[in-house]
């Protein structure tokens, strides 16, 4: 069986894997990182969302041995170095960013891919960059006003 | 999914040698193929992903073409191409989601040629060239039909050249469960003629709607196409919407094009 070997979260990690072994399952399954969630495992609903050398991926839409060498970050990465909750996450749970929760590892790996890249986001931009991220306790206001809160901008949104 | 073998050559040349392997098959983005072999619609001996090849890397004006490497992501066209070709980074920035943008590449969505993919609108409304390992093909001859095209087994997309209009736009009218185009126009503006590549539409895949272009050629204007018709007949009809309403898309969608091209 083919290894691989990257970094997760700042830490080497190796492991073996067939040449169909989802990154996703490699996280979950080798790494037991269970933060990462499988919701349609069809690459639509973005619950698997992880950094892959930066950039927002589906976990679920790339293999594992596509990864060699690559540095990831998942949800379990995204805490302060003391374990409190960052920018983001504080402000999910200040708005009230989630409901069930499922959707909400990908929904804070996508929010920190969209604000490295906007750092002040109008709402407009958010809900458009989120459109690979589906919470189906339909959530998407709070989730919104929760990226606002963690960009420094007001959280006023018109009502829809 | 089967079980399969993976190589990431670091070459085109290698690349070309693993394809010749029995029923490998290349692998650009994956955003495509990895659903497709999830839902076993595809056995693969061995998937050659084309990532770790520098060769097809790289976005660069020549004169007066784009040449976009065949392992651009939809993310890199849309940023790299933004003040070279509006057209074109619109449309590359409207495909899928962001996550999916991060992976997924022209040369992949080409090679696949969904019915209702984007890119092969612009492909055929600017008269541009698939380049590969072997040889040049140009956009008429290159689209062959639904997920039918003129590569050859184990022929890889190295390139595509635009050749670089004075004004495009690219108008999709999105099914919005899968933000495909239900019809897609694009509509490319050169000194002497105008393109218009239609993708969504019809049974046969992307196609050019000619009496538009003869028509905007003489006349730039939305109005121009007003006393055309689109034919019903070959168009597709599913439960998103029957074969008239797509033929009535095209002109919506074309004169829209036309409207905001810059």
């Amino acid at each position: 069986m083919p290894q691989v070997s990257m970094t997760v979260n700042g830490k080497p990690a190796t492991g073996d894997v067939e040449g169909r072994t989802l990154l996703v399952q490699f996280l979950r399954d080798t790494l037991h990182l269970t933060g990462t969630h499988v919701g349609c495992d069809t690459s639509q609903c973005g619950a698997c969302l992880v950094h892959v050398d930066g950039e927002a991926i589906k976990a679920c839409s790339i293999f594992a041995l596509e990864v060699e060498g690559a540095e990831v970050t998942t949800i379990e990465g995204m805490a302060n170095a003391d374990g409190s909750l960052n920018t983001i996450q504080q402000a999910f749970q200040d708005h009230h960013g989630l409901q069930c929760g499922f959707c909400t590892p990908g929904m804070v790996m996508s929010a920190a891919a969209l604000l490295k890249e906007n750092p002040k986001p109008s709402e407009t931009e958010i809900r458009d960059y989120l459109q690979g991220n589906i919470c189906r306790c339909t959530g998407y206001h709070n989730i919104v006003k929760a990226i606002l809160a963690a960009s420094g901008q007001e959280t006023a949104i018109a009502a829809e | 999914m089967y079980a399969f073998e993976f190589e990431r050559p670091g070459s085109l040349d290698a690349a070309v040698k693993a394809l010749q392997e029995e029923d490998a098959q290349a692998l650009g983005g994956g955003q495509t193929l990895i659903p497709t072999l999830k839902q076993r619609l595809a056995m693969p001996s061995k998937l050659v992903s084309l990532k770790g090849i520098a060769e097809l890397q790289g976005i660069a004006q020549e004169g007066d073409v784009l040449k976009v490497g065949g392992g651009s992501t939809h993310g890199a066209v849309a940023r790299e191409t933004k003040g070279i070709f509006a057209g074109l980074s619109l449309m590359a920035s409207k495909i899928g989601d962001p996550a999916v943008r991060n992976r997924g590449t022209m040369g992949g969505s080409l090679a696949n040629n969904d019915p209702a993919a984007c890119y092969p609108a612009a492909l055929m409304a600017t008269r541009g060239t698939v380049v590969t390992n072997t040889r040049e093909i140009a956009a008429e001859e290159y689209f062959q039909g639904l997920f039918t095209t003129a590569l050859e087994e184990g022929e890889i997309i190295t390139s595509i050249r635009f050749p670089l209009p004075e004004k495009s736009n690219y108008q999709k009218f999105e099914q919005p469960a899968s933000r495909f185009p239900l019809v897609g126009v694009f509509v490319a503006k050169y000194g002497d003629r105008v393109g218009v590549g239609v993708t969504g539409a019809s049974e046969d895949g992307v196609f050019a709607w000619k009496e538009a272009e003869e028509a905007l050629a003489g006349n730039f204007a939305p109005e121009a196409v007003d006393d055309l018709w689109v034919s019903a007949e070959g168009m597709m009809s599913d439960l998103h919407g029957t074969a008239e309403y797509r033929a009535h898309l095209v002109k919506v969608m074309t004169k829209r094009a036309v409207a905001a091209a810059e």
